[in-house]
């Protein structure tokens, strides 16, 4: 069984804003039967403003829950806000979803941009891309996106993302050069401007500890914790949860989820965060 | 989650019957001994597994020294294939059926990872209905076939197999058969005397004994090399010490499932149609899975087009009706069922399909409860869904 949040079990079996606005301005159709799950965004649009939405999916529950908690996010939110809202934010909105499911939440946020660009008349590039997952209709753009915007590292978690390569298999190949090509690119990218590709030892270190002073620390503070800089070897970190977070189940967790997604934003992309024993 | 469960998933696993309970109990408890000590209180666990040896060769129509305990049902067949592999090293092809439980599809097709050498592989097809076309697997049949590996029944549709003839048609070319039939026994009369099956895979849990027991039954006479090496247990057929307590309750399922055959199944399958025809007829748009006259007494699987499955089982869950769906959602993996789309079941019911089976713990008063509360949830799915089209 799935391990649901309350509140996508809350939002599958009350869904909010269910129907088709009979005269909508923007409509966003995505998914299909055959892949197993479909969402029929309608949007009302008043002065930039989206003053009302309604949905109809076919699919699991978090497809279900995604969709309603997407209605709740997007009316009233001008478009230009909306716009900005990633399949992650709908996601957190339901208190997380299983990794098997973030494709649910990819729908959500493909249906929003299908029935914005529908409203302003423009067509989607992400559709025009390659198919590269046949089973699914996939194509590169979209698997370049995901990647991009969620930060996937295996072909396991462009799977759960964007279901590609979840079928046959057959696109496996692609997808592993996909990845490697725009994992690659983007490890560059972040590198390029104010972070220079190849840093020393020392001016590693100097990064690290400026941004553990300037964002972490004050995070974990928050919470009655703190963190140790143990030792930089290469692109290991060692760290030590001190405080509360020295006694927290979760330190893992904020180690890898946080101070390491952190620390590879501020400083280098190819950091490898772990929790030293002292 | 309130009140009491409706347990529809007896495909998936049962519950362990009472008497069966009962007669674990001493092997729990006192009667702790390793069957293969010498003293005397070792003894009676050893006349326990022989008593037990004994009710399961009755329920299969085998004679007692035909029967190897094992842990499981994926246990037993793993045994039968990797031994008739072991058999004729120089056969590189096995035949099975695309319908298969995972315990041998994915054994089947990964066989050539275990030993290092390239098989050919036939998975027969099968029709809408479910059923095998007899001339494919007579053509299939050949000189370098090392084993035909059939389910006697399938776990999803409930559809069953036509083993005496296929098992008939392997022994005539020289060829070992195994059938899968951990959901057929206990659920049809099986008289494997009068059969050409060399090897049959069976699986405690799912006739009301507990996990973690299984049998394989090897054909006296055919070859058979053993899976797990060790001591002598189960006269060098498969080392570790026997799960007594199990063997013991697995015994009593055999004689509960033989002298109940016939009523029990009576009764399934008057709570399985009553079940299956109510549902079909309150609920538009909702297709039966598999061929209705071949099939076990208490499997239905309905397909509820334009809904998917996984949020039809947890609203049934809401309301504590078990059952399980043949969804890519609930399978764990992106794809909906591999039996239902060897099938050809259209992806429209396929996503949206629900699997009931029933045991003879159910009651008529189960039945109508859950006649009552489908209807309602597909149809506020489907109004949730954007291709249902009010008719």
């Amino acid at each position: 069984m799935w391990e649901y949040t309350d509140k996508v079990q809350e939002h599958f079996l009350n869904p909010r804003n269910v129907g088709e606005i009979a005269d909508a301005d923007g409509v966003g159709d995505v998914g299909s039967l055959a892949c197993g799950d479909a969402l029929k965004l309608t949007l009302k649009i008043e002065d930039g403003r989206i003053a009302d939405a309604k949905f109809k999916t076919f699919g699991c529950a978090s497809a279900i829950a995604s969709s309603s908690a997407l209605t709740e996010m997007v009316i009233g939110k001008t478009l230009e806000d909306a716009s900005k809202i990633t399949n992650e934010d709908i996601a957190n909105y339901l208190g997380g979803l299983p990794k098997e499911k973030m494709h649910c939440s990819v729908m959500g946020r493909e249906a929003l941009e299908a029935a914005i660009a529908n409203y302003k008349g423009l067509v989607l590039p992400m559709a025009q891309g390659e198919v590269v997952c046949e089973c699914f209709g996939v194509t590169d753009l979209e698997i370049i996106r995901a990647i991009q915007e969620s930060h996937l590292r295996s072909l396991e978690e462009i799977t759960n993302f964007t279901k590609a390569g979840g079928g046959c298999g057959k696109c496996e190949e692609k997808l592993r050069a996909i990845l490697q090509k725009t994992a690659q690119g983007e490890i560059a990218q972040a590198a390029a401007p104010d972070k220079p590709k190849r840093m020393t030892t020392l001016q590693k270190v100097k990064k690290i500890e400026e941004a553990l002073e300037r964002e972490i620390r004050p995070i974990l503070k928050k919470d009655g914790g703190d963190i140790e800089l143990l030792d930089v070897d290469g692109d290991i970190v060692t760290v030590a949860m001190r405080g509360a977070c020295g006694s927290c189940a979760m330190s893992q967790t904020t180690i890898k989820e946080y101070v390491e997604k952190k620390l590879r934003e501020l400083v280098v992309d190819s950091l490898i965060v772990e929790e030293g024993a002292l | 989650m309130s009140g009491r469960i409706i347990y529809l998933d007896n495909n998936a696993t049962t519950q362990i019957a009472p008497e069966v309970r009962e007669a674990m109990m001493p092997y729990l408890t006192d009667l702790y001994g390793n069957p293969s000590s010498m003293y005397s209180f070792a003894a009676s666990a050893a006349a326990g597994l022989k008593e037990a040896r004994a009710k399961v060769a009755a329920l299969l129509g085998a004679s007692p020294d035909e029967i190897v305990f094992t842990s499981c049902g994926t246990e037993s067949d793993s045994t039968a294939i990797l031994s008739a592999i072991r058999t004729f090293p120089e056969k590189r092809h096995i035949i099975t059926t695309r319908v298969e439980h995972p315990a041998v599809k994915n054994l089947c097709e990964n066989i050539s990872l275990f030993t290092g050498h390239k098989y050919r592989l036939t998975q027969l097809k099968v029709n809408e209905k479910g059923m095998l076309d007899l001339a494919e697997y007579e053509a299939a049949l050949g000189d370098d076939t090392a084993i035909v590996s059939v389910m006697w029944a399938n776990n999803e549709t409930g559809v069953v197999f036509p083993i005496a003839e296929m098992a008939k048609m392997a022994r005539k070319r020289g060829i070992l058969f195994h059938t899968d039939a951990v959901q057929a026994v206990g659920k049809m009369p099986i008289n494997l005397a009068a059969l050409d099956v060399d090897f049959l895979s069976l699986s405690g849990h799912k006739l009301h004994a507990p996990k973690g027991v299984g049998v394989l039954y090897v054909r006296k006479g055919s070859p058979f090399t053993p899976f797990l090496i060790g001591g002598h247990q189960e006269r060098g057929r498969r080392g570790g010490t026997e799960n007594a307590a199990s063997i013991v309750g697995l015994g009593k399922a055999s004689e509960l499932a033989a002298a109940n055959m016939e009523t029990d199944n009576s009764r399934v399958r008057a709570l399985r149609d009553r079940l299956e025809e109510g549902l079909l007829a309150r609920i538009p748009k909702s297709i039966l899975n598999g061929d209705k006259s071949h099939r076990l007494p208490n499997t239905c699987n309905i397909s509820f087009e334009f809904v998917e499955g996984e949020s039809i089982l947890l609203h049934m869950n809401q309301i504590g009706i078990c059952a399980s769906s043949g969804s890519a959602c609930t399978s764990g993996s992106l794809e909906p069922s591999h039996v239902l789309r060897a099938m050809g079941v259209p992806f429209t019911a396929a996503h949206g399909s629900i699997r009931f089976s029933l045991s003879v713990y159910n009651t008529e008063e189960e039945i109508d409860l859950v006649l009552g509360a489908l209807p309602p949830i597909i149809a506020s799915l489907r109004a949730l869904s954007p291709f249902w089209k009010e008719e």
